[in-house]
C-alpha cells in the first residue's frame, strides 16, 4: 500500500527527528520572509493545491502564502462557490484536482479522516491542516516553533492546555507533539470537555482545577467551539460561567507566564482582553511562525525523500484500513 | 410457527456421501450418507439409498451442518433494493450456510402495515432462495409514538416486532408494546439505546474516541435501556429479545434478569465478538456499526456470554449499503456492515480455533437459540426434518474479499482477514441455494 508518498496527516506521521528537522528548516525561512523580495526558487514549477471545506483566516492565507514563497504555482479551492455546492462528493472533488496533478494538497474538512481519503484518492503529498476534531499538526509544529522561540527550549517545559480539549484537534495534535518533544502536559478545563479516556489514550494529567494553571510555563488557551456544540449539550452552564472559572484573564496569569491561542479567540470567554493584548501573549508570534512552519512542511515534503523517518501515516501504524 | 417465504422450486434429490454428520442439538456426529427426498431428510445411515436421477454427492472431507439462522438481516426490502434485495440477500445467507433470516423493518417505507408487510412477504416469496421472514415495527414509521396494528401484523405473519435501528425512547411506549403483544406471544426484538446519550456519536467512548476525537457514547447508553427494558418486560409478563449487546454491564443485568425468570432472550453479532474500537483507527466507514465496537473487555464479556449461555443466539445485523455511502470520511459513513457469508468462518477462526468457545456452543447460537427466541422450526440433521443443512469444508482458510460477495453489498468489517471453513453447498427447505462444491479441499486459499 506504501507507494513511497510522503503525508502530514497527523502528529504519528512525525518523530522528534521529524520536528528538530523541520523547526530548523523553518528558523533558515525567518530571513527569507522579512526581506525585500520574500521569494526562494525552492518549489519552482511544483503545484500546491489548498481545498478547504472550512472557514479559516490563519491556515489557509499561511498555506498559501507558504507555497508562493516557495515559488510554487498555487490553486486555492474553497466549499462554498465550487462543485461542494452541487453536493459534488469528497472522492469526485479530489479525483479532479487530482487530475491537474498537483504535488501538494493541502486540505481542511469539516469530519475527521478526509485527509487520509485524500491520501489515498489522490497521487499527491497530503497535509492535513484540519480535519474536524481530529488533528491539525502544522498548528503544533508552529506552536512548538513559538514555545522554543520564546523559552529556548522545549524539553520540560510545563504546558497546561485549557479548555475545551473534547471539541478541539489542535489539543489533540499539541498533546502528542508536546510529548515527543518531552514537554509536560497536563489539560485543565470543566469535566464534560475533557474526553473520557484522554489520560489512558495519551497519558497526560488532567485537571478540572482553574488553579492547577498556575504551575505552567505555558497556558495554552483553546478556543469554545460553539459551532461543534449540539443544542442541549451543557457542556458548562452558561458562558459566563465559563469565563469566570476557567478563563485565562490578567489575575489568573503567573509572572514569567506565557499565553498562547490557535485563534480565533472569542475575547472575553475562554481569553480576556487585556492578557490577548498583553506582552504575555504570544499569538501573533503564532501566526508568524504559522507562516515559516508551513514553508518548512511544504519543503519537506517535496525535497527530503531520504532523510529521517518516512512521512507516512499507513507505513507508521500500519492501520491503514481495507475499504 | 412463523410464516416463512421461498420461491417454491424444485425439491432436489439428493445424497451425501462420506461427509461428518454434526448437529449438537440432536447429539448427532457421525460419518454417515444422508438422503434428501422431497425436500425432506429421508435416511441418515451407513449407506443410505440411492434413488433414480439423484445428485450423489461426494461429501468426503466435509460436514454436514444444520442450516443456520439469522434473526437480524435488513435485506432492504421495500424500498431500498439499491443497497440489497431478496435475491441478492438470501443469496448471501446461504452462501453462508444459512438456511432461515429474519428481516428488518426499517425500510422505506417502513413495515408497519399489513398491506407493507403482506409485499415483503411476497417479494421473498418471489425472490428469495432461503426461508426469509420479517419482523414488522413496533410504532408507526419507527416513530416512536404510536403502535402499529400488532393484531394484524401478527396474523399476517410477522415474525415478531421491532424499530431495529432505534431504540424505543418512551417508557410508555414500550409498556404498551409489551402489554399488546403478549397475548400475541410474540417477542418483542430491542434495539438498546438511550438517545439523549448517544446523539452526536459515531463510536464507543473511550481511549481511542478521546484520541480521535470522534463523537463518541458510552457504554451505559446500551445498559440503561437493557435494564429498564428487563424490568419492563418482567412486570408485564411479556417476551423481549434484545438485539446486538455489545456491554459487559448489558450481559450482567440479562443474567439478573434470567435468574428472576424474565423472558429474555438476546444475541451478539460476529463483529461485537472478535473486534474492538480500536479498529476504528483506520477511520474506514466499514468499522462504523450502531451499535459501535467496545472495548475489549466488553469484547471478552460477550464471549463469556456466549459460552455461559447468557448470550443465547448469534446474529449479524447484515446491514448492507452501497458504495457511496460508506467511502466517505467517517462521520458522514453510514452505521451498519455486512455479515451473511463471513459469519461462521469468523468465529471458526477468532473463536473455536484459540478455543474460547466449542463450535458447539457456537451452533446452538446459530440454530437453537434463534429458533427459540422467535418460535422458528429449527434445522435439524434428523430424519423426517426438513431439509435444512449446509455442506461446509472446515479445513478450508480462505481471505474474506477474495471471491465476490454475493451480497449487493461488500461493507464487511472483515475484508482482508483470514477465516476459516467454508460453505459449499446449501439446502434450504429441500432446495439447492447455494453451490460451490467445486471449490472443495482447496485447503489454504488466503
Amino acid at each position: 500500500m506504501n507507494d513511497g508518498r510522503r503525508h502530514l496527516l497527523g502528529m504519528s506521521d512525525v518523530d522528534d527527528t521529524d520536528i528538530e528537522r523541520i523547526l530548523e528548516t523553518a528558523a533558515g525561512f525567518e530571513d527569507v520572509v522579512v526581506r525585500d523580495v520574500k521569494k526562494v526558487p525552492t518549489l519552482r514549477g511544483r503545484t500546491v493545491v489548498n481545498l478547504f471545506y472550512e472557514s479559516s483566516t490563519r491556515t489557509s492565507s499561511s498555506f498559501e502564502l507558504a507555497a508562493k514563497r516557495l515559488s510554487a504555482d498555487v490553486v486555492s479551492v474553497k466549499a462554498a462557490g465550487s462543485s461542494v455546492d452541487k453536493g459534488e462528493s469528497l472522492k469526485d472533488t479530489v479525483r479532479t484536482l487530482n487530475a491537474y496533478k498537483p504535488n501538494i494538497i493541502v486540505i481542511r474538512h469539516p469530519q475527521i479522516g478526509a485527509a487520509h481519503l485524500t491520501a489515498k484518492w489522490s497521487d499527491a503529498h497530503v497535509v492535513n491542516a484540519g480535519d474536524g476534531k481530529h488533528q491539525h499538526p502544522t498548528q503544533s509544529l508552529l506552536d512548538l516553533y513559538t514555545i522554543k522561540k520564546r523559552l529556548g527550549r522545549l524539553k520540560d517545559v510545563k504546558v497546561a492546555i485549557v479548555g475545551d480539549v473534547l471539541h478541539s484537534r489542535v489539543a489533540r495534535s499539541n498533546i502528542e507533539g508536546f510529548q515527543m518533544m518531552g514537554l509536560d502536559v497536563t489539560l485543565v478545563g470543566p469535566p464534560a470537555l475533557i474526553p473520557p479516556g484522554i489520560e489512558e489514550a495519551t497519558g497526560v494529567k488532567v485537571s478540572d482545577d482553574p488553579e492547577s494553571m498556575s504551575e505552567a510555563d505555558v497556558i495554552y488557551v483553546l478556543r469554545m467551539q460553539h459551532e461543534r456544540m449540539e443544542p442541549g449539550q451543557n457542556f458548562v452552564p452558561t458562558l459566563r460561567e465559563y469565563a469566570r472559572t476557567w478563563g485565562v484573564n490578567s489575575r489568573r496569569v503567573k509572572p514569567g507566564q506565557v499565553v498562547m491561542h490557535p485563534g480565533p479567540m472569542n475575547r472575553g470567554v475562554e481569553i480576556a482582553p487585556d492578557v490577548a493584548d498583553s506582552g504575555v501573549s504570544l499569538v501573533e508570534d503564532q501566526v508568524e511562525a504559522g507562516l515559516i512552519v508551513r514553508m518548512a512542511v511544504l519543503y519537506d515534503l517535496m525535497n527530503r525523500p531520504s532523510i529521517g523517518t518516512v512521512i507516512d501515516f499507513r507505513e507508521r501504524t500500519g492501520e491503514w484500513g481495507a475499504a | 410457527m412463523t410464516r416463512l417465504e421461498m420461491i417454491p422450486a424444485d425439491k432436489a434429490t439428493v445424497v451425501i456421501t462420506g461427509a461428518r454428520l454434526l448437529d449438537p442439538v440432536e447429539g448427532l456426529d457421525v460419518t454417515a450418507e444422508l438422503l434428501i427426498v422431497d425436500g425432506v431428510v429421508a435416511q441418515i445411515g451407513d449407506s443410505v439409498e440411492r434413488p433414480e436421477g439423484a445428485r450423489i454427492v461426494d461429501g468426503s472431507r466435509c460436514t454436514v451442518l444444520p442450516g443456520l439462522v439469522d434473526p437480524h438481516v435488513h435485506l432492504r426490502v421495500p424500498g431500498q433494493e439499491y443497497k440489497e434485495d431478496c435475491a441478492t440477500g438470501s443469496a448471501s445467507g446461504a452462501a453462508g450456510g444459512y438456511t432461515t433470516i429474519l428481516s428488518m423493518p426499517n425500510t422505506a417505507p417502513t413495515i408497519d402495515t399489513g398491506t407493507t408487510l403482506e409485499a415483503a412477504l411476497d417479494r421473498a416469496r418471489e425472490m428469495a432462495v432461503i426461508q426469509t421472514g420479517f419482523l414488522a415495527a413496533v410504532s408507526t414509521d419507527r416513530a416512536g409514538e404510536s403502535l402499529t396494528e400488532m393484531r394484524d401484523l401478527a396474523a399476517r405473519g410477522a415474525a415478531g416486532f421491532t424499530d431495529d435501528g432505534s431504540p424505543i425512547a418512551s417508557a410508555r411506549l414500550m409498556r404498551r408494546a409489551l402489554q399488546y403483544a403478549r397475548p400475541l406471544d410474540l417477542p418483542i426484538a430491542l434495539h438498546e439505546e438511550e438517545p439523549t446519550l448517544t446523539k452526536g456519536g459515531h463510536m464507543h467512548e473511550g481511549a481511542i474516541s478521546a484520541k480521535l476525537g470522534l463523537g463518541a457514547w458510552p457504554g451505559i447508553a446500551e445498559t440503561l435501556m437493557v435494564a429498564r427494558d428487563i424490568r419492563l418486560a418482567e412486570q408485564e409478563d411479556a417476551r423481549i429479545h434484545l438485539q446486538h449487546i455489545s456491554i459487559r454491564e448489558s450481559i450482567e443485568e440479562i443474567a439478573k434478569g434470567r435468574e428472576r425468570g424474565v423472558r429474555v432472550s438476546s444475541e451478539a453479532s460476529p463483529h461485537h465478538l472478535v473486534l474492538t474500537d480500536a479498529s476504528v483507527r483506520t477511520l474506514s466507514g466499514n468499522f462504523k456499526m450502531n451499535p459501535p465496537l467496545a472495548s475489549d473487555d466488553d469484547r471478552q464479556a460477550l464471549i463469556d456470554g456466549l459460552r455461559d449461555g447468557i448470550i443465547d443466539c448469534i446474529a449479524t445485523d447484515h446491514a448492507p449499503h452501497a458504495v457511496h455511502e460508506k467511502e466517505v470520511p467517517f462521520e458522514a459513513a453510514a452505521f451498519g456492515v455486512t455479515g451473511l457469508e463471513t459469519a461462521l468462518p469468523v468465529l471458526i477462526q477468532e473463536l473455536v480455533e484459540p478455543g474460547h468457545v466449542p463450535l458447539a456452543t457456537i451452533l446452538r447460537a446459530m440454530t437453537e437459540g434463534p429458533c427459540n427466541a422467535f418460535d422458528l422450526e429449527r434445522p435439524a440433521l434428523r430424519v423426517g426434518a426438513p431439509a435444512n443443512l449446509a455442506i461446509w469444508d472446515l479445513e478450508q482458510t480462505w481471505k474474506v474479499g477474495d471471491k465476490p460477495f454475493k451480497s449487493k453489498s461488500a461493507n464487511s468489517c472483515f475484508i482482508g482477514r483470514k477465516v476459516k471453513g467454508r460453505c459449499l453447498l446449501t439446502i434450504s427447505g429441500g432446495q439447492l441455494s447455494h453451490d460451490e462444491m467445486d471449490a472443495k479441499g482447496l485447503g489454504v486459499v488466503a
